[in-house]
């Protein structure tokens, strides 16, 4: 009976040690299963090539990701335009000024809002964005748009990264200590003072990581793009025209791309670019937020 | 004794929620003394102090009533601005907590606020504060240097400077050396009967050695209750509070 | 002085909007989607699989997504299950101290949590080509636990790592070992957040599209076995959203009408799961 306890507990130590370890070691599988499958055009094309040409022509096996990159940094980067101030505004407004009453009653909303699926943020950006684009903005600026556009997909980004931002954001203003604010507050400084220079200074590190984390966020996002980006394989010249961004790329080629040559491959590196660059951003924005915890305690 | 009162708290109550912090205070804290609020752990001495210059306003569910007045003006009063009674008062908490800048700009910070941009006065008053707080020769050397790399010691001194800086007219202390090394806890002691001169200094003490050693008045608390005050001699060597008399005796804490 | 308070309040003014734009901005598309969702639902959309000719207007449902993405996230949740719950409970209760493993699992972790879904589908798409099996449920099961894997582990390692030392050493201190502790003890004693933690993975798997649509594929059929293609909700919703016709469009908003409802359904019961959690817990 002892014996049997004590086998069983460690087989279940080394077990769960094992899953524990591999777990962290996902990361280094994707990579290498990605890295090995996009190999065949890595032999064929140089990397510059693929990353700096702009003719995309599968059949004739030309690659060239340019016009995908910049339209999903185009995207991207409105996304982020639009939801940093908004999100760091209300963060600020939850964590500085509202009654706890309030900030209680907005945590679920922003869970909800979290948990809607990007194919729900899709529909809706088909519905009231692209029409509100093609009919009451573009005119205004007095051009023709489709609606399906760079503005399009950033408005829909922006709105799903909302959550994470603001998540992020009003978890390292919380941290900052309270005896801090009451300091500056004895030396009769108005709330907005020291929020402005005691405590946005000493959440900055962990403000940035929020907005890092949201930026990744909306760079590898599919679906919703996908739905109102317009998905032309040209380099945009303005917020107003479409995009093609990586992600929809994949996504949208899944059923051609074992029957051309090369195909398959292209579009595992095109998912292997994104790994890495998420990875990055990922990994730096992590790295901040360990040392804003550490800070704290 | 009678005094001129630089403080006046009348019938104050304090609720944190459902629960009382103050229980009907009404005292006068004198001018250009030095005042120890003593008592046992979480009595309301720390509630007491921040009733003082508002700092309860921002906490949560927090319900005031009864009036205290500085210099004759209701600051509970709506129509007080309420930065304006803030400057007044300089502020010593328990641990330090050095605003995320540097030295210099710690101490520059509030007469900043207050408009003064021009970069000689600036200079001349961190200099002369920090001289006042006894750091000066601690830190001139590395004014630009972040705050939060000095000692805690030197840190809450720091935090001295930055009080004075924004000339208030009383220095509330909640116990302010309670973090502090017996040589900085001196050296901060010493300050303050320097002080005393020109501030009301109000300071919460667990020790009551050092309320001996400082005060000139006393406020004894328990439970949300101001039970005894008076001047230090009165209550120290003839307290009229049978729990007083243990309290300062030792019998509990 | 009085500058001061004007900057004050404006800024104030500018919070207070953006608060109330991104509440107004989450009504809107519960809204849009209700309304446009309501007029096309019909009873057959839930009780019938795709009829001939679905798909250019005429009868039928989409019990086939609906059923396929349960399953399909049903199957995931549980098959992560069974994997988070080790790695968290032996962060906590095994390692417990803070030492280079678990500061690299819940690093690595965090890092696979930000990894988006469509990359996984790339990934369980490369791992499926080596294992030699084409869009199926396996495949898109596969797929969906590397994807939700570190969102379960870390919502649970969250409540878990609030588990007072206390409870612990009372239950070594009756002979127990660290495995019957973690079984007996922390799991039950967290079992609500846990549970919490089970069903936030499950909502994200349940809308996540980009994952498996190399993996799963799509079928007008009921799912039967792990290896044919299985539908599901989101992919449904964008097929028919492709189509020419708006008829079979509406059904698309009737589609999403029906996953939101079961996202709402998941997002309260951990709410109220949250809720019950938290007032035994002692902070
Ligand atoms: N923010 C708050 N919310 C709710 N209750 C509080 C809050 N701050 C203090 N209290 C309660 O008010 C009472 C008085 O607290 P206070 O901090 O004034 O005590 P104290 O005398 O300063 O204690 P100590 O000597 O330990 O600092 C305590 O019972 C405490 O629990
Ligand atoms: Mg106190």
């Amino acid at each position: 009976m002892r014996s049997f306890r004590k086998i069983k507990e460690a087989v279940a130590t080394r077990l769960m040690a094992f899953l524990t370890v591999s777990s962290s070691l996902i990361v280094f599988f994707m990579i290498t299963g990605l890295y090995v499958r996009s190999r065949p055009i890595l032999s064929v094309h140089s990397l510059s090539e693929l990353l700096f040409s702009s003719s995309w022509h599968p059949l004739r096996g030309e690659f060239g990701f340019l016009p995908f990159i910049v339209g999903t940094l185009w995207i991207t980067g409105t996304a982020v335009v639009i939801a940093v101030p908004l999100c760091l505004f209300t963060a600020i407004y939850l964590s500085e000024y509202a009654p706890s009453r309030i900030r209680a009653l907005f945590a679920p909303l922003i869970d909800l809002l979290a948990g809607i699926p990007s194919v729900i943020y899709g529909i809706w950006g088909l519905l009231a964005v692209v029409p509100m684009i093609k009919n009451q903005l573009a005119p205004v600026f007095g051009v023709f748009s489709t609606g399906y556009s760079i503005l399009a997909a950033g408005i829909v980004l922006a709105i799903m990264i909302f959550p994470v931002i603001i998540h992020v954001s009003l978890e390292v203003l919380q941290s900052v200590p309270g005896e801090m604010r009451e300091a500056s507050l004895a030396l009769g400084a108005t709330s907005w003072q020291t929020v402005k220079t005691v405590v946005l200074r000493r959440a900055r590190p962990g403000i940035i990581a929020a907005v890092v984390l949201g930026f990744s966020r909306a760079f590898g996002e599919t679906m919703a793009v996908l739905m109102v980006a317009g998905n032309v394989a040209r380099i945009p010249g303005s917020v107003l025209d479409p995009a093609y961004p990586l992600p929809a790329l994949i996504a949208n080629n899944y059923g051609e791309m074992l029957s051309v040559p090369l195909y398959d491959s292209a579009l595992l590196l095109a998912s292997l670019w994104l790994l890495v660059v998420i990875l990055l951003f990922n990994v730096c924005s992590r790295l901040i937020l360990v040392r804003v915890e550490r800070s704290v305690l | 004794m009678s005094f001129k009162p630089h403080i006046r708290v009348e019938n104050l109550n304090v609720y944190y929620g459902k629960e009382q912090a103050l229980k009907n205070i009404t005292v006068n804290i004198p001018d250009r003394k030095i005042t120890a609020i003593i008592g046992p752990s979480g009595c309301g001495k720390s509630t007491l102090l921040k009733s003082f210059n508002r700092l309860l306003d921002p906490v949560d569910h927090v319900r005031i009533s009864g009036r205290v007045f500085v210099d004759q003006e209701d600051i509970y009063d709506s129509k007080v601005d309420v930065t304006r009674i803030r400057k007044k008062m300089g502020l010593l908490s328990q641990r330090p907590y050095p605003l995320p800048m540097s030295i210099y700009d710690n101490v520059a910070y509030g007469p900043r606020l207050h408009g003064i941009r021009n970069k000689k006065t600036l200079n001349e008053i961190v200099e002369r504060n920090l001289k006042i707080s006894s750091i000066w020769n601690e830190v001139k050397d590395r004014l630009n240097t972040p705050a939060s790399r000095l000692s805690i010691g030197q840190q809450q001194r720091l935090c001295l400077a930055r009080g004075l800086a924004v000339e208030p007219e009383i220095i509330l202390g909640d116990e302010p050396t309670s973090a502090l090394d017996p040589k900085s806890s001196q050296r901060i002691e010493q300050r303050f009967i320097e002080l005393k001169s020109e501030y009301t200094i109000v300071l919460v003490t667990h020790i009551l050695r050092q309320a001996k050693r400082l005060a000139d008045y006393v406020l004894f608390m328990y439970l949300g209750e101001l039970v005894e005050h008076g001047s230090a001699e009165e209550i120290f060597s003839n307290p009229k509070q049978e729990m007083t008399k243990e309290y300062i005796g030792g019998t509990f804490s | 002085m009085d500058l001061r308070k004007t900057e004050e309040k404006i800024f104030k003014g500018i919070m207070i909007c953006s608060t109330c734009c991104i509440l107004a901005i989450l009504l809107i598309i519960l809204i849009t989607i209700l309304v446009k969702g309501l007029p096309a639902m019909r009873w057959s959309m839930i009780t019938q699989v795709p009829k001939g000719g679905f798909y250019l207007g005429r009868e039928g449902g989409i019990l086939n997504a609906i059923l396929g993405s349960l399953v399909l996230a049903g199957g995931a949740t549980l098959m992560t299950c069974m994997i988070s719950l080790p790695i968290v409970l032996y962060l906590n209760v095994y390692v417990r101290k803070r030492t280079w493993i678990t500061q690299i699992t819940r690093f690595s972790l965090d890092v696979l949590w930000g990894i988006p879904s469509i990359v996984y589908g790339a990934f369980g798409f490369t791992l499926m080509l080596y294992l030699g099996l084409r869009a199926s449920l396996l495949g898109g099961l596969i797929a969906m636990c590397f994807l939700i894997l570190p969102i379960m582990s870390r919502a649970m390692d969250e409540v878990v790592k609030m588990m007072p030392a206390e409870l612990l050493e009372a239950s070594y201190a009756l002979g127990a070992t660290q495995f019957e502790t973690a079984l007996k003890v922390v799991a039950r004693q967290a079992l609500p957040g846990i549970l919490t933690a089970v069903l936030i993975a499950f909502g994200r798997g349940i809308g996540d599209a980009a994952s498996v649509i190399f993996t799963a594929g799509f079928t007008d059929h009921i799912p039967t076995s792990l290896f044919r293609p299985v539908a599901t909700l989101p992919l449904a919703i964008f097929f028919q959203l492709g189509t020419p016709f708006p008829e079979v469009q509406e059904r698309a908003y009737a589609s999403a009408l029906i996953l939101t409802a079961i996202i709402f359904i998941v997002c309260i019961v951990s709410r109220l799961l949250t809720r019950r959690f938290t007032r035994n817990v002692i902070r």
